[in-house]
């Protein structure tokens, strides 16, 4: 049977198409491969930075807040508590700046050859993951020294991940194509991470806030995953509420980035 | 049905803007301010493009630049849809845009026929499996695993150009590659076409190189200004492109357009052929000097910017390049402002025919650099009335040459 491709005007609604993205996963395989190696092989530290930044940021967090100001961590050891954050969050961080960037730094490709759009940005938030699994060694490492020892929960802390992946690709596509389309968005962004660090429980707890405050504090999706996180690895209760207003809103999240990547994708090449 | 590729009325629209919002903050503000569009200028790169391509048919598409060649490929190639139409495809598609897409400098050059392959459409068992022979015929064996940053510039496109080759879609669309590299490696490329042409699969070619096409190609298209203005053999349709001038302008404004010609320091807006009393003229008196005009606009001060003139004649040979070296400007830096700067070709000089010019603008002290190159930018013809004064004298008949220079004879009687 012979393949046979249609071209045509764009369709004004929207078309997943999610044959044609596994027809070629191989790509997506190459380019994920591709944007590790450079990442490594840029760097002279390369490796090495990947496991530093975390360790270094908990300590400074550590110094700052074991010492300055004081939260309340329901028991678990401030640098663990700040571990578990910050390496959701240096994922977070790394993979949507570089996702964000995807298209627009890969001009060539986009101009030149054919494939789902979409792969880019999935391309590069994959490529982070392979720094959640260093941040994941130093977490046990730290874990085992503090000897806390995980409960059956522990077998939640999978699905935050997830969660954070499944957020961390939404925004990426998101931004991906508003850049290639407004070219300020790649000034913003920095500034728009800045807050968002601020404004989630990073490396202070949520339960700082009133419990009415906490319920729309939850939008924020990294509220839900990182409670949830830190609640599945050192046995503390989990909010349901919470995590549950955080799920739906990456539900909204994901929906709304490919409705507009979809819409965007086919004026990539004429913009770009 | 041996018919493999079918194009139905395929047009593109770009508009053209003054300033297309390019900031979140503009489009946002701008939505505020007056929730209505405003009407931007439409440019039609394609019109009602139809044809058919049959089994194991080679197709060339030729045209002047502007014509929609690219844009065609594009949207054969599917990275842009078209505005009205449809397109249907049998078979496996390759496109080849451009030679080397995607090779990371940082990648060894055996980690980049992997990556390059994949780009193209290759799976993975495919490249290993064919892994050796592309290394064979780029001839980059001994440095496989370095870095291609230290390539080079030949065996990164040998390897690139090695990678694509070995490609094996049943449809092959591809846009003059062959334009880049040595003579050495264009002769390659040429070759290797031919084979994938002679080997039944379907292919289409888009080149400036008519020798090419007729070399290829069984059939060709010409397009000018998105519109198909010929069809036919190869040969054909490459001797009527050649002996007309489909859309050829005398004057170009480039002042609202999407690829103005451009850089840093200077920016084209308008290119004119004019006579010898300034007005805008087409075909010139052999006679007659021919003037030249360019509208340019420096942005920025501190360079000696030369106007650069590149003649072609009708079989694209160039007659010769004119640039401004003895004017008052040519070893002063211009200042920010709007210049008009004009070139007189002396009468008596050009032969017959039809002409199409390149205007650059380039600076050589104290670094050598081009600012732009507006190619194919104007055109224009050169008649002899044949009274008598020219370099023709009494000769009624076809006149060989580039050039015909009216030349001072010394004749002395010496015995």
């Amino acid at each position: 049977m012979q393949e046979i491709t249609t071209i045509r005007p764009s369709k004004s609604w929207l078309s997943l198409d999610l044959k044609e993205f596994w027809t070629y996963r191989e790509l997506l395989y190459f380019l994920t491969w591709r944007d590790i190696k450079i990442r490594y092989k840029q760097t002279a530290i390369g490796v090495l930075w990947v496991i530093l930044q975390p360790v270094i940021t908990t300590a400074i967090f550590t110094v700052l807040f074991s010492n300055f100001a004081r939260f309340e961590t329901k028991g678990i050891p401030y640098p663990l508590f700040a571990l578990s954050g910050l390496m959701i969050w240096l994922f977070v961080h790394t993979s949507i700046t570089m996702a964000s960037n995807s298209l627009v730094s890969n001009t060539n490709l986009v101009t030149k050859i054919f494939f789902p759009r979409l792969i880019m940005p999935f391309a590069a938030t994959l490529a982070g993951i392979a720094d959640l699994f260093f941040s994941l060694v130093i977490l046990v490492i730290l874990m085992t020294y503090y000897g806390t020892a995980p409960g059956l929960q522990i077998l939640f802390a999978p699905l935050f991940l997830i969660l954070a992946i499944i957020q961390t690709m939404a925004f990426g596509t998101l931004f991906s194509a508003m850049n290639v389309r407004f070219r300020d968005v790649k000034f913003a962004l920095p500034f728009a991470l800045q807050v968002w660090m601020i404004a989630s429980p990073l490396f202070y707890p949520s339960s700082l806030l009133s419990e009415k405050w906490r319920l729309v504090f939850a939008i924020n999706p990294l509220v839900g995953i990182l409670e949830g996180f830190r609640a599945s690895l050192f046995g503390t209760p989990f909010d349901w509420t919470v995590i549950g207003i955080s799920c739906a809103s990456i539900l909204v999240l994901v929906l709304l980035a490919l409705f507009v990547f979809k819409r965007m994708e086919d004026d990539f090449a004429d913009l770009i | 049905m041996s018919q493999v590729i079918k194009v139905e009325n395929i047009s593109k629209l770009y508009y053209l803007g003054a300033a297309a919002h390019n900031s979140l903050r503009d489009a946002l503000m701008s939505f505020v301010k007056n929730p209505m569009r405003d009407k931007k200028r439409e440019l039609w790169a394609l019109r009602d493009v139809s044809f058919e391509v049959k089994d194991g048919e080679t197709l060339g598409i030729i045209g002047h630049n502007g014509a929609g060649k690219s844009t065609l490929l594009k949207i054969l190639s599917r990275i842009t849809k078209p505005t009205t139409g449809e397109v249907e495809i049998r078979g496996r598609v390759g496109s080849l845009l451009e030679v080397g897409t995607g090779f990371h400098n940082e990648l060894s050059g055996r980690e980049n026929v992997y990556l390059n392959g994949a780009i193209l459409g290759m799976k993975r068992a495919e490249i290993e499996k064919k892994f050796d022979e592309i290394v064979a015929f780029s001839e980059v064996e001994n440095f496989l695993d370095t870095p291609v940053k230290h390539y080079s510039s030949g065996m990164y496109l040998r390897l690139a150009f090695s990678v694509a080759a070995h490609l094996d879609p049943e449809v092959l669309i591809v846009d003059e590659v062959l334009a880049v590299g040595d003579n050495a490696f264009q002769k390659k490329c040429l070759s290797k076409m031919r084979d994938v042409s002679q080997s039944g699969r379907t292919v289409l070619f888009v080149s400036h190189d008519m020798s090419s096409i007729t070399r290829i190609c069984s059939r060709a298209i010409a397009l000018a200004q998105g519109k198909i203005v010929s069809e036919g053999s190869s040969a054909e349709v490459v001797r009527e492109y050649l002996s007309s001038s489909w859309g050829m302008r005398t004057e170009r404004d480039f002042t609202d357009d999407l690829q103005q010609p451009q850089s840093e320091f200077v920016r084209l807006k308008k290119v004119r052929m004019v006579d010898e009393d300034g007005k805008v003229c087409g075909s010139f008196d052999i006679r007659k000097k021919i003037g030249i005009e360019a509208t340019y606009e420096v942005r920025k001060s501190g360079q000696i910017l030369l106007p650069n003139i590149q003649v072609y004649n009708q079989e694209r040979i160039q007659v010769f390049t004119i640039q401004d070296v003895s004017s008052g400007w040519s070893r002063r830096a211009k200042e920010t402002g709007e210049y008009v700067s004009t070139a007189w070709i002396p009468g008596n000089l050009m032969a017959e025919g039809s002409f199409i010019i390149n205007f650059a603008m380039v600076t050589y002290l104290p670094f050598q650099s081009v600012h732009f190159n507006a190619l194919e930018v104007v055109s224009f013809d050169v008649f002899d009335l044949m009274k008598g004064d020219s370099a023709r004298g009494d000769f009624t008949g076809k006149m060989d040459g580039v050039v015909r220079p009216l030349v001072e004879f010394e004749t002395e009687k010496i015995k």
